[in-house]
């Protein structure tokens, strides 16, 4: 076991293993400081630094050569130094930064999120809500590309794609025969259609859970509700192919759709295969777990799924604890 | 008339070829190299001549030799970044074009310093013709003995292959040549890690520049003391400018670092003047990428000093009033060119030429394109230079290679200097269609500096 390094993050210090990058340092602390990531998964290998809006500001190299460095560097692929201190919102160079970054990524978004199916569970639409302007500088035409159908259960929709490359990473690694799936330079650039043919397989599925925007969607429920509106609960199955770990979404007796277990950062917790997303879509087939914890500030998470969260000033007393744990009690109740 | 280094020889008829090359004193530092001196005693010359990278960044040469890793058991490669495109920049394909072996020769030795076994020159799709003539000269080289097994009976061993690239600028990027060399997309690969720890398939691997290489051969020859004599403070040797633009004798030149701009533009052994008696508006001095400069900050600096071509002295006065070195694209511009509809050239240019990877290039490029377009055609605002500042400046240092960079500071720097220009673009927007704005007063001498007041 080798040693642990120390990393400071916005004035949090954290004892972190080696070699881990700077974004999953700021994981383990939680919260704030977490930078946001459009394009790292940890789960695909090589994803990461492309988006910048992870970008942080590294203020001291490490213990051994404190020299900060030059250039805000991509927190999901810039791996943690002994005594290294990071600035992320502390930092406003960093906030202006990441806000002009997704008034970049806005610009030639279509800004359908009223008839988008990601709606709600949209990071691309968080990131907005936190840092972007509420109006737009962009005064051109936006880039559209035609829809195209990705076999009979996904769609792709370019328009709305902002290049994570995660559903590249994700076909690159489950199949062996692509090497990358992007075709054009620039602004014009787009997902490869070839990534039908070489997504040909059990899991293509994935590439829905992936993408972090509504490019790629799930054509079994497209139109059929709005996120917020279905009650996530998690269930398992026998699967030969898969771990059978999943997410249903319950609208009234009815799953509408199937999902991997995301976690608070919109990662899945295992792929699914394909027979578990598509095709068991009734409860009979389906082990129930219980209710999906999903985060808070999450708007599928409005009005369904209050937890315990007392302000600051209520801590310090005993009482106001009790009193408030009655209140929440009752409220939940109703 | 100064020493030439690189094309004393260019001249002369037949030099493409071996036996002339040969005759003329070619091919000596790969003898001088692989007889007398060791891997280390190279780098050593390299590092002690001081030369700085040719390709745009003017990184010294013999540090970055030194810095390539030497794991035991992997093989280590040497790469020529021959995808010279940047607008303005033309000095690798002329030298490839008239003097081949001068390229070859420094391969070699620049291969044997490094200990690679195999190396490649990357040139740039276009340029098919320059493709043929390095294909033939390396034929003719392997011919006589200096490729191939057991070069010279030293017991080294070389093979050098030309791989032609799909025209991307981005490829010139040492990491996306990397890429596009292993077949790949040429998407810039993040750094860390660097080329000299893992760079093609893995290995360690050294990106030069073409002139950089070329340049080797008379360090070798003469030694780097002495070519460190040559030039000026840090930036030392000759170096290739390909003159363009509105001057009476575009070409290349190989200047020694530190002749003055003024002598450069007007003397008769260089670009002879501004063509048809017009005066000097602007000169962009190192390729597209670095920032353009009016008249008057480019013959002098801010304190009055003469501006000379070297690295330090173009750089005078940071992104305030200097510009940078670049790769030695000098691009002179007369009073009746336009500042505006370049700046938009430009932009388009990198719009196009940007892969697509990393979001504030993508999407940024385009914008300031659009923006530029509406300005040049008269439909501006007074905002949009504001506008055209802050995106640049979100680009600028946010994006994984520095394609973003190169982006954007053109477009800042011609707002920084040619503001009243924009704003004439903007307040006059039917005159902007017809006509130029003229000289402004961008070639006024400067008024001397005053102490601020607190």
């Amino acid at each position: 076991m080798s040693d642990k390094v120390k990393v400071t993050i916005d004035g949090i210090t954290i004892e972190v293993e080696p070699g881990i990058s700077i974004l999953n340092a700021a994981r383990q602390i939680g919260g704030d400081v977490v930078p946001p990531a459009m394009c790292y998964y940890s789960k695909l290998e090589g994803s990461g630094g492309k988006c910048r809006t992870c970008l942080v500001k590294v203020s001291k190299g490490s213990e051994k050569d404190p020299r900060p460095m030059p250039k805000l560097v991509a927190s999901c692929r810039t791996g943690v130094m002994d005594g290294m201190e990071v600035q992320n919102i502390t930092s406003t160079e960093v906030t202006e930064a990441r806000k002009g970054i997704v008034e970049m990524l806005l610009i030639n978004h279509p800004l359908d999120c009223p008839i988008c199916d990601q709606a709600g569970e949209c990071s691309l639409q968080d990131l907005s809500y936190e840092h972007g302007l509420s109006k737009t500088r962009y005064e051109f035409e936006r880039r559209t590309f035609d829809k195209i159908d990705i076999g009979d259960k996904i769609q792709l929709h370019m328009t709305r794609c902002i290049l994570c490359y995660r559903c590249v990473y994700v076909a690159d690694q489950i199949t062996n025969n692509r090497v990358h799936g992007i075709l054009g330079r620039g602004d014009a650039s787009e997902i490869s259609t070839y990534i039908e043919k070489a997504v040909d397989n059990n899991f293509s599925g994935n590439v829905i859970d992936v993408c972090p925007v509504g490019a790629l969607t799930d054509r079994t429920f497209r139109f059929k509700n709005r996120v917020w509106f279905t009650k996530p609960v998690d269930a398992h199955r026998d699967c030969p192919a898969c771990k059978g770990k999943v997410t249903l979404w319950y609208k009234g007796e009815e799953v509408l759709r199937v999902t991997g277990r995301k976690d608070q950062f919109g990662e899945v917790e295992d792929f699914i295969c394909n027979t578990c997303r598509f095709e068991t879509k009734k409860t009979s087939n389906w082990v129930i777990e219980g209710p999906r914890n999903i985060v808070n500030t999450s708007v599928i998470a409005s009005n369904h799924y209050e937890t315990l969260k007392p302000l600051p000033v209520i801590e310090t007393s005993q009482v106001l604890i009790d009193a408030n744990k009655v209140e929440f009690d009752r409220a939940t109740k109703i | 008339m100064a020493r030439k280094l690189l094309l004393e020889n260019v001249n002369v008829p037949g030099i493409q070829t071996f036996e002339v090359y040969r005759q003329k004193g070619g091919y000596r530092s790969v003898e001088k190299a692989l007889s007398s001196m060791s891997p280390e005693d190279v780098v050593d010359e390299v590092k002690k001549s001081g030369l700085r990278g040719r390709g745009g960044a003017g990184f010294p040469t013999g540090m970055k030799w030194s810095f390539l890793a030497k794991p035991e058991g992997k093989p280590r490669y040497l790469i020529c970044n021959a995808d010279e495109s940047e607008p303005g920049t033309f000095k690798d394909r002329y030298l490839m074009t008239h003097i081949p072996h001068l390229l070859i020769e420094g391969m070699i030795v620049s291969s044997f310093a490094l200990g690679a076994k195999t190396s490649y020159i990357y040139v740039r799709g276009e340029m098919m013709p320059q493709i043929r003539i390095l294909e033939r000269a390396i034929a003719e080289a392997k011919n006589a003995g200096f490729l191939g097994k057991n070069i010279l009976g030293s017991g080294y061993d070389l093979e050098l292959y030309v791989q032609p690239g799909g025209g991307a600028y981005i490829c010139g990027e040492e990491t996306a040549l990397i890429e596009s060399l292993e077949g790949k997309r040429g998407n810039p690969r993040i750094k860390p890690p660097f080329p000299a720890i893992s760079g093609v398939w893995g290995c360690p691997t050294v990106v030069n520049n073409v002139e950089s290489i070329a340049a080797i051969v008379p360090i070798i020859l003469d030694g780097g003391d002495e070519y460190a004599k040559i030039g000026i403070g840090r930036s030392t040797g000759t170096k290739l400018i390909s003159a363009s633009g509105n001057v009476n004798k575009p070409g290349i030149y190989e200047i020694e670092l530190g002749l003055p701009v003024e002598e450069f533009i007007y003397s008769d052994e260089f670009c002879g003047g501004i063509a048809n008696g017009k005066r000097l508006k602007a000169v962009v001095a190192g390729g597209s990428s670095v920032p353009i400069l009016p008249a008057n900050l480019i013959l002098k600096t801010v304190e009055g000093n003469a501006r000379l071509m070297s690295y330090e002295s173009l750089a005078e006065g940071g992104f305030q009033t200097g510009s940078m070195m670049g790769s030695g694209g000098f691009i002179a511009f007369d009073e009746d060119q336009c500042i505006v509809r370049n700046t938009w050239n430009f932009s388009r240019f990198y719009h196009h030429e940007s892969c697509g990877q990393c979001s504030p290039c993508r999407e940024g490029t385009g914008w300031m394109e659009k923006v530029l377009h509406r300005l040049e055609y008269g439909h501006g605002k007074m905002s949009d230079m504001d506008l055209l500042i802050d995106v640049a400046k979100k680009i600028e240092g946010n994006t994984i290679c520095p394609l973003g960079d190169a982006a954007a500071w053109p477009v800042a720097s011609a707002i920084r200097h040619f503001r009243d220009e924009f704003e004439w673009h903007v307040n006059h927007p039917k005159d902007a269609v017809e006509r130029n704005f003229g000289l402004g007063n961008y070639a006024d001498s400067l008024d001397k500096l005053v102490e601020a007041e607190n």
